[in-house]
């Protein structure tokens, strides 16, 4: 009975995301044990809640535990040895890089609802902190010149999230297109942070953690596999947590939040300062374990666009949509080009590239316009779907 | 110096007329349906890039113009009918999402359509000083400026009679203030969304004309989008006259900044001093200079 109530929370997709329209918790009973039902791989019936820490777990039920598990077994251990050099470098790591920026940008504007447009303007200040970090203090420890760039890029956040405190919605959007627009130019103009670098394009400096040099693909994604995940891990719990609930209560309505005792500056602060911390360490590591080099223009509009698409897609206020999307976005274009060289190859085609690239633009654009209409809450809710569904497998109700 | 100045002022003014004509785009589709349209960059390149597109295939200049439109209010009705109407009474950044995704595909439509090269726009005006004023004040005014703002001021002007005087404008102001009552006294909701995104397509058809004869048809003008973001929160978003104002001081000061201050810094500032001039601005005023205010209660 207690695990049937606890139910709709299940899992790494749940609990947190917006309102959503259709009432669960309605259906949660009928997932008792019946007999016969022994082909039920997905359920909780007959796990029963006996603690407070038991009811206030991250993965309540047994199996999301051991899926999870498995899951980091395969992150952590099966793809390092059977994964080839381009899967990491082109796919792997970009994908668990921005799904780190995603997460920071879902802190702001899914947990905390102030819509950001300049996500890679913190993901620069955090390259370029880290950088100089590394160049101007000698010995410091790399991992320490990452958070260094994080803790920059949440100072820089702070000073470009004072406005939010009388801004709202789109103007706040637009406004934060003023960070994006002014880091950069900044971080073009002002010689010192590229160390007086003529070409604007720096090599970043080698990764060495405790004497260990990282330098082949493999080894990269290790690293940022397990930054991310300890990231993610705390992204999740201050959603869950505390704070996660000042910010979703200032996201449904500020006014409100304000009048049950929630500081709005502080908790708006807060989340600029957390989201930039993130955005800023996933800089660091852009700029490190996947470009190879320290430039502003890695860090243009398109990519605080292309974050925004993660999250949307992925699904707004979820960590796990932060992966989802960051995982849509970096794939969808790669498969694109694989489908019309494809297509080219059979079909004799001679579509020109031009056109190719132009098609992938118009498919691009559609999906994302189709994803919206199919399922706004993101892929992070068709997740929650379908785990749902399961529970109730083999029975309709 | 001080002719100088007023020269760059001048400049600067004729400029945020082209801007304003991009923000007017934004204002009538935020006015009548809330949507924050990112895709207005778009539509002006795709007007600009279908117009000359029809004329080198031996399209007339009327002829071309008028086949635009006609393709121009197409493209609005249909964005309206596939796009905006299944994503009714999703939260403003899902639909703001979707005109960004909108306009990957309009971008990527128009370059399939026509090729990507850049093309010269003949409008017939020479971007040249007028020999007169400079004669009798000794300052270099352009005569395409002062003709596109002529055009910017017609438009304007029109669209502002359109909107207070004929009974869609009516029925598109009520829309506007307030969805579900325009509903109940029986305004068909739909089709005066369908007509606002077929005005909006118009005003990218001008747009896109002026912009391209300026600076040549080229994917660049994607980004005029880009310029006329700060002329609208400086304005407020729901205002035309807003678009006008802040157009105007958004040009203005963007010259002067970048021919006085630039040189201290380093220039191209262009590129993000009118976003901080707007920001400093909505510090004083949050919903911009003739936004609506909005009163916020539980």
């Amino acid at each position: 009975m207690l695990a049937a109530l606890a139910a709709p929370k299940g899992g790494g997709a749940g609990g947190n995301g917006p309102p959503r329209g259709r009432p669960k918790a309605a259906r949660a009973f009928v997932s008792f044990p019946r007999p016969g039902a022994t082909d039920m791989l997905y359920r909780e019936a007959g796990q029963f809640k006996t603690t407070y820490a038991a009811d206030t777990a991250m993965f309540p039920i047994l199996q999301d535990r051991i899926g999870f598990v498995a899951l980091l077994l395969v992150a952590f251990v099966a793809v390092p040895i059977l994964a080839s050099p381009y899967l990491f470098s082109a796919i792997l790591i970009p994908f668990l890089i921005l799904s780190l920026a995603a997460i920071g940008l879902n802190i702001l504007t899914g947990y905390a609802g102030q819509l950001s447009l300049g996500a890679a303007a913190f993901m620069a200040v955090g390259a370029f902190a880290s950088y100089n970090f590394v160049l101007r203090i000698p010995g410091i420890p790399l991992l320490l010149a990452f958070a260094g760039g994080g803790v920059m890029a949440a100072a820089v956040g702070l000073v470009f999230g004072l406005p939010s405190l009388r801004i709202r919605g789109f103007y706040l959007a637009v406004a934060t297109l003023a960070a994006q627009f002014f880091i950069l130019w900044a971080l073009t103009k002002i010689g010192w942070f590229t160390n007086y670098n003529a070409s604007g394009v720096i090599t970043a400096q080698q990764i060495v953690i405790l004497g260990r040099a990282f330098d082949t693909p493999q080894e990269k994604y290790l690293l940022v596999l397990a930054i991310v995940t300890a990231m993610a891990f705390a992204a999740k719990n201050m959603g869950r947590g505390n704070i996660g609930r000042q910010w979703m209560a200032i996201r449904d309505m500020d006014v409100a939040a304000e009048v049950i005792g929630i500081r709005p500056m502080r908790a708006k602060l807060l989340a600029f300062a957390v989201s930039s911390f993130y955005c800023g360490v996933a800089g660091a590591l852009f700029a490190y374990a996947y470009l190879g080099t320290v430039e502003p223009e890695a860090y243009n509009l398109d990519l605080s666009f292309r974050i925004l698409f993660m999250i949307i897609i992925g699904g707004v206020g979820t960590v796990l949509g932060s992966f989802l999307g960051s995982a849509f976005i970096v794939i969808l274009p790669i498969a694109l080009n694989m489908l019309v060289t494809w297509l080219d190859g059979t079909l004799h085609l001679n579509v020109a590239s031009s056109a190719a690239s132009n098609v992938e633009l118009m498919v691009f654009g559609g999906l994302i316009i189709f994803f919206l209409i199919v399922e706004p809450h993101g892929l992070a809710r068709i997740w929650q779907i379908a785990k749902e569904k399961l529970r109730l497998w083999p029975f309709p109700h | 110096m001080v002719q100088f100045f007023f020269e760059v002022l001048i400049g600067g003014l004729l400029s945020g007329v082209m801007y304003s004509l991009v923000a007017l785009g934004f204002v009538l589709i935020y006015k009548a349906s809330g949507v924050f349209n990112f895709a207005q960059g778009s539509l002006v390149f795709f007007a600009a890039l279908t117009f000359v597109g029809l004329q080198e295939h031996g399209f007339s200049f009327g002829l071309a113009l008028l086949a635009t439109l006609v393709v121009m209010v197409i493209v609005g009705l249909a964005i309206e009918r596939m796009v905006l109407r299944p994503l009714v009474n999703q939260p403003p950044i899902s639909l703001f999402m979707a005109t960004i995704g909108l306009s990957f595909f309009i971008e990527g439509l128009a370059q399939l359509l026509w090729g990507a090269n850049v093309r010269g726009l003949d409008l017939g005006l020479q971007d040249e000083p007028i020999q007169w004023i400079n004669d009798t004040v000794g300052m270099n005014i352009s005569k395409f400026d002062l003709a596109a703002a002529g055009i910017a001021a017609v438009l304007v002007t029109g669209l502002g009679l359109f909107f207070s005087r004929t009974r869609i404008g009516r029925a598109l102001r009520a829309v506007a203030d307030d969805h579900q009552a325009a509903l109940a006294v029986g305004i068909p909701l739909q089709q005066i969304w369908g007509i606002v995104w077929a005005v909006a397509g118009f005003v990218a058809l001008v747009t896109g004309m002026l912009w391209g004869a300026r600076n040549g048809v080229q994917f660049a003008l994607t980004f005029v989008a880009l310029k006329a973001l700060p002329v609208l929160i400086l304005g407020g978003f729901e205002s035309v006259q807003g678009a006008i104002v802040g157009g105007l001081i958004i040009g203005a000061s963007e010259k002067l900044a970048e021919v006085f201050l630039g040189p201290y810094v380093g220039g191209g500032i262009e590129g993000w001093f009118p976003y901080v001039l707007a920001l400093l601005f909505l510090l004083v005023r949050p919903e911009g200079l003739f936004g609506e205010k909005i009163i916020r209660r539980i």
